[in-house]
């Protein structure tokens, strides 16, 4: 279904996302597909059991034969039978700075994935359509890695401490002003690990008593850190507002579940953009239905932070929202801007009582010095040198647009050859759906083949008939790579009969580029 | 509807977070001004540095950082993607294949973070249902490990092998009542090699010989051990001299000894390759930046080519844990040979804070007079068992015997004059 939607003036632009049905028989033939692995699956391990085939697993100590198993039988058969043939697609090894051309190390595997030797061959120049590299910031030359290397000689690698006892650099507080400054708030605070921001922040903020209104696709880190905190969790349908609205209504009715007391405090926790569907929050719904409820809203850019935006601000940026209307806005620095760890700002109160009460402040290290630079580099040069000013620099700039441009172009022509795509048109994560197992292994082979890296996922991470191939643009990605790209995607289409859309577009003239594509409608 | 209506608008919730009063003792940092190396700039002052766990002086060695400058001019300062997706480099699997060449084992795994090494670790091999044995002082990062992974947790005494025999011997009996339960229910003993919290060691060979009598399987925490104990720094396994093969899976930060950022856990492959698919914080989070790998390289070269330096460090460790001793109105708490001390008040005054509070005139002399040094950090309202409030002394390779000296004197002196 696709739906233009302009809510009552709530959207200030056109919301375009859309999720296309799966074919009917392209569902019944994936069934049938996982059906005849798993039936294959048992027969290996009958003959593995009894020794007609060589088992290639790693197995227990002798002297621990007799413990409890380690792992159960059955979790395994998965990663036994199926992950293991197509295993090749991931963990792919590579040797130079990931940009938007990288070097992968050949690997080749003469057991069927078992085991993998190096060829010591090194494939050059593979265009890079996986990495999370949104504004190109992943370089080994310019200023940001001068800075870096600068620092990194007067600083050195790590920090042997803790951020509350002996870990708090200058170059910390340096940063998080700079970072309050970006996202437009009264303060921020900065963590060594995305992943860990989630997990050790979530518990700090909510506890017993408390209500989380997690997403459905929410990812494992906001997950995890809602488990931890012990509140009460309730899941509402993905990107659904009327399912959000129904839950927070009963919440605050009925209160909490066995003693009807009225909830402390009611969490929402959502991300910018998912990295798996590729869709947009509904920011200006969920914020009106915050508002309304009186609930907090947790916001996770861990994708959309530089990426979307006129100004790279990331998704309250780019629905013209205000800052102030997002209670905790969280997100990482490994997209954007080329480095590691996480952020979280808000009101000064906020992130004072992170400061005393948060699980990573007290007990995890802080962030190494270098890569502290590189984030100060990486947002002085889109702010603009002097750290003041609230707008864009002309570098800044050149790299928001080609992002942009890129994501409508590839998304438009992908569209045009026929694929299945996920997701919002302006969301630099494009999905492309291919359904049946063999075609995830197929897909990315086939692609590597033609000196293109792109990212497969299947089972878990998505539902099972759904898995898809996900192509991550960059800034740092030129019209002729991506030209390069999209011919070798439409061979590989055609050769894979990957092509089921039923919704044709009519592809449109390709027009120039400018300032003001943000503003018009799409027809 | 019209009640539902009224509900609504009645309701109020608790405000987001509760106000943290200026004075808290956590909420102003110290400000390192420059390098946490040896001789440390605080809040404008210059110190020897007494408070960073920077073990084998790594942290400033010319060699390590020009590996990661190497490695920077290679590959950039971010790896942009999580080690399924392209985010894998060479190096990571150079710092693997050492590490496990190393440590002696077949295998090891990197995080990009300390704290969610042994936090993911435990939860990928113990679910809702099997039994964990965990010491009462384990550190946070064993507890959230713990939390996440909804198993049953029993906590035994600080290293009192014969109150976790005791648990052992009643889960034995419940074992009896229903053996089909029994015989899918796994159980592990977690324990650290040399504690953070109270500075001694876990004795090894007494729980190896409690893991074969039971079918315990043990988890071995070695932050603060690796590259401090044993003939070449290979943790607590090397320093009683017990087989690596029986330490089930050991997990260690290299934020310590190795002076970098990240962690890794190494044990037999049949063990540590179940993580690569569901260790949460290898598989959904981005991969260690290569300059921090390079980093570690090369001070794994660095304690490979010498291993005296372990000596060293522990005659400075007997030293100033002599030196110590004695002084009025502070405990010393740790092994003689124990890097990370803690020195506690004999006698406390009634409360946490009074007692943090004259803790705290402590250091702050110290820190006026040239030492660093910094209390122990807790999370007071999070810890399962929270320890005494005390001040941290880390000894390094780096401070001389004078310096040793000098700042056992000066809390000599400052125990006088505060706690008097």
């Amino acid at each position: 279904m696709n739906h233009i939607v302009h809510n009552g003036g709530l959207y200030k632009r056109p919301f375009n996302e859309a999720f296309e049905e799966t074919p009917m028989l392209v569902a019944v033939l994936t069934y049938v597909g996982y059906g005849v692995l798993t039936l294959f699956g048992y027969l290996r391990d009958f003959m593995r059991q009894w020794k007609i085939e060589k088992c290639q697993n790693a197995t227990e100590r002798e002297e621990q034969k007799d413990f409890v198993p380690l792992y159960q039988d059955f979790e395994n058969f998965y990663n036994r039978n199926l992950y293991m043939r197509i295993r090749d697609s991931w963990n792919r090894p590579i040797c130079s700075v990931p940009g938007a051309k990288v070097d992968m190390m050949e690997r080749v595997s003469h057991d069927y994935n078992w085991t993998f030797t190096y060829t010591g061959r090194v494939i050059k120049d593979v265009i890079n359509m996986g990495s999370y590299n949104y504004l190109g910031f992943a370089q080994k030359a310019g200023t940001c890695q001068e800075a870096a290397a600068k620092v990194l000689s007067q600083y050195g690698a790590g920090v042997c401490s803790t951020r509350q006892e002996m870990g708090n650099l200058d170059k910390h507080e340096e940063l998080e002003k700079l970072v309050a400054t970006f996202l437009g708030v009264e303060s921020a605070m900065v963590y060594g690990m995305g992943f860990a921001t989630n997990s050790m922040n979530i518990p700090a903020l909510v506890g017993k008593g408390c209500l989380i209104l997690s997403d459905e696709l929410n990812h494992a880190s906001l997950v995890l850190g809602a488990r931890l905190s012990g509140a009460t969790i309730r899941i509402f349908k993905h990107n659904n507002m009327q399912s959000l609205e129904k839950l927070l209504k009963d919440a605050i009715v009925h209160g909490q579940p066995r003693t009807r007391r009225p909830w402390k405090k009611i969490l929402i926790l959502v991300e910018g953009i998912y990295s798996m569907e590729g869709s947009i929050v509904r920011l200006p719904e969920v914020i009106a239905l915050k508002k309304k409820y009186k609930s907090y809203l947790y916001l996770d850019e861990a994708h959309s932070i530089g990426a979307l935006g006129p100004n790279g601000r990331g998704v309250v940026d780019y629905f013209g929202l205000s800052p102030e209307d997002v209670d905790v806005m969280m997100g990482t620095f490994t997209k954007s801007f080329g480095a590691a760890g996480g952020y979280i700002g808000g009101k000064k109160e906020l992130i004072d009582y992170l400061r005393t009460h948060s699980h990573s402040a007290v007990y995890a290290t802080s962030m190494s010095p270098p890569v502290v630079e590189q984030i100060i580099a990486s947002m002085k040069c889109i702010m603009g040198e002097d750290g003041t000013l609230v707008l864009i620099s002309p570098v800044g700039k050149a790299r928001v647009q080609q992002l942009a441009e890129n994501t409508r172009y590839f998304r438009r022509r992908l569209k045009g050859m026929g694929f299945i795509i996920y997701g919002n048109e302006d969301s630099p994560i494009v999905p492309l759906m291919l359904y049946m197992p063999a075609k995830i292994g197929a897909f990315g082979r086939e692609m590597l083949k033609r000196n293109i890296g792109v990212v497969v996922v299947g089972f878990p991470a998505t539902p099972i008939i759904e898995s898809r191939a996900r192509f991550c643009l960059s800034a740092a990605h030129t019209k002729e790579m991506l030209d390069t790209a999209l011919k070798e995607v439409d061979e590989v289409g055609d050769l894979l009969q990957l092509k089921y859309s039923r919704h044709r577009l009519v592809p449109l003239l390709d027009r120039p580029f400018d300032e003001t594509t943000y503003e018009e409608t799409e027809d | 509807v019209q009640e539902k209506e009224e509900l609504i608008e009645e309701w109020q919730p608790e405000p987001l977070v509760s106000p943290v009063p200026k004075d808290h003792p956590a909420l102003n940092y110290n400000i390192v001004s420059g390098p946490p190396t040896h001789i440390i700039t605080v809040n404008g002052k210059e110190c020897i540095n007494f408070a960073s766990f920077n073990f084998l002086g790594l942290l400033d060695n010319e060699k390590v950082k020009s590996a990661a400058q190497a490695s920077l001019k290679k590959y950039g300062v971010g790896t942009c993607g999580p080690r399924g997706f392209y985010g894998t480099f060479d190096v990571h699997l150079e710092l693997e294949e050492r590490l496990a060449k190393f440590m002696r084992t077949e295998e090891a795994i990197i995080y990009s973070y300390g704290f969610a090494t042994i936090a993911s670790a435990i939860p990928a091999y113990s679910k809702r249902g099997d039994i964990v044995f965990v010491d009462e002082a384990a550190c946070f990062a064993i507890q959230k490990g713990l939390q996440a992974s909804r198993s049953n947790i029993k906590l035994f005494k600080h290293n009192d092998m014969a109150d976790l025999e005791r648990l052992l011997k009643e889960q034995e009996t419940e074992d009896q009542k229903n053996p089909r339960k029994a015989r899918v229910t796994r159980r592990f003993i977690v324990v650290e090699g040399l504690y953070m919290n109270t500075g001694d060691v876990c004795p090894l060979p007494e729980l190896i010989k409690l893991k074969y009598k039971y079918k315990v399987r043990i988890f071995l925490e070695e932050s603060l051990s690796f590259g401090v104990l044993g003939e070449h720094g290979r943790g607590i396994t090397e320093h009683f001299g017990i087989n690596i093969d029986d330490i089930d899976l050991i997990s260690a930060n290299m934020e310590n000894s190795l002076a970098s950022i990240g962690g890794f856990c190494c044990g037999r492959s049949f063990i540590i390759d179940h993580q690569r698919l569901s260790g949460q914080g290898y598989c959904f989070s981005a991969s260690l930046p290569p300059l921090l790998a390079a980093a570690a390289i090369e001070a794994l070269n660095i304690m490979e080519d010498n291993p005296d330096i372990f000596q060293t460090l522990r005659a400075k460790c007997e030293r100033i844990h002599k030196a110590l001793q004695g002084i009025s109105g502070l405990k010393v708490v740790g092994e003689s040979f124990s890097p990370a001390l803690h020195l506690q008040l004999e006698k406390s005054c009634g409360s946490r804070e009074d007692d943090m509070k004259l803790l705290k005139r402590v250091v702050d002399y110290c820190m006026n007079t040239g030492i660093a040094l910094t209390q122990a950090r807790y999370l007071e309202k999070e810890e399962k068992c929270l320890p005494p409030p005390s001040i941290r002394v880390v000894i390094t390779v780096e401070q001389t015997e004078q310096e040793l000296d000098k700042a056992a004197s000066l809390l000599k002196e400052a125990a006088q004059s505060v706690l008097n």
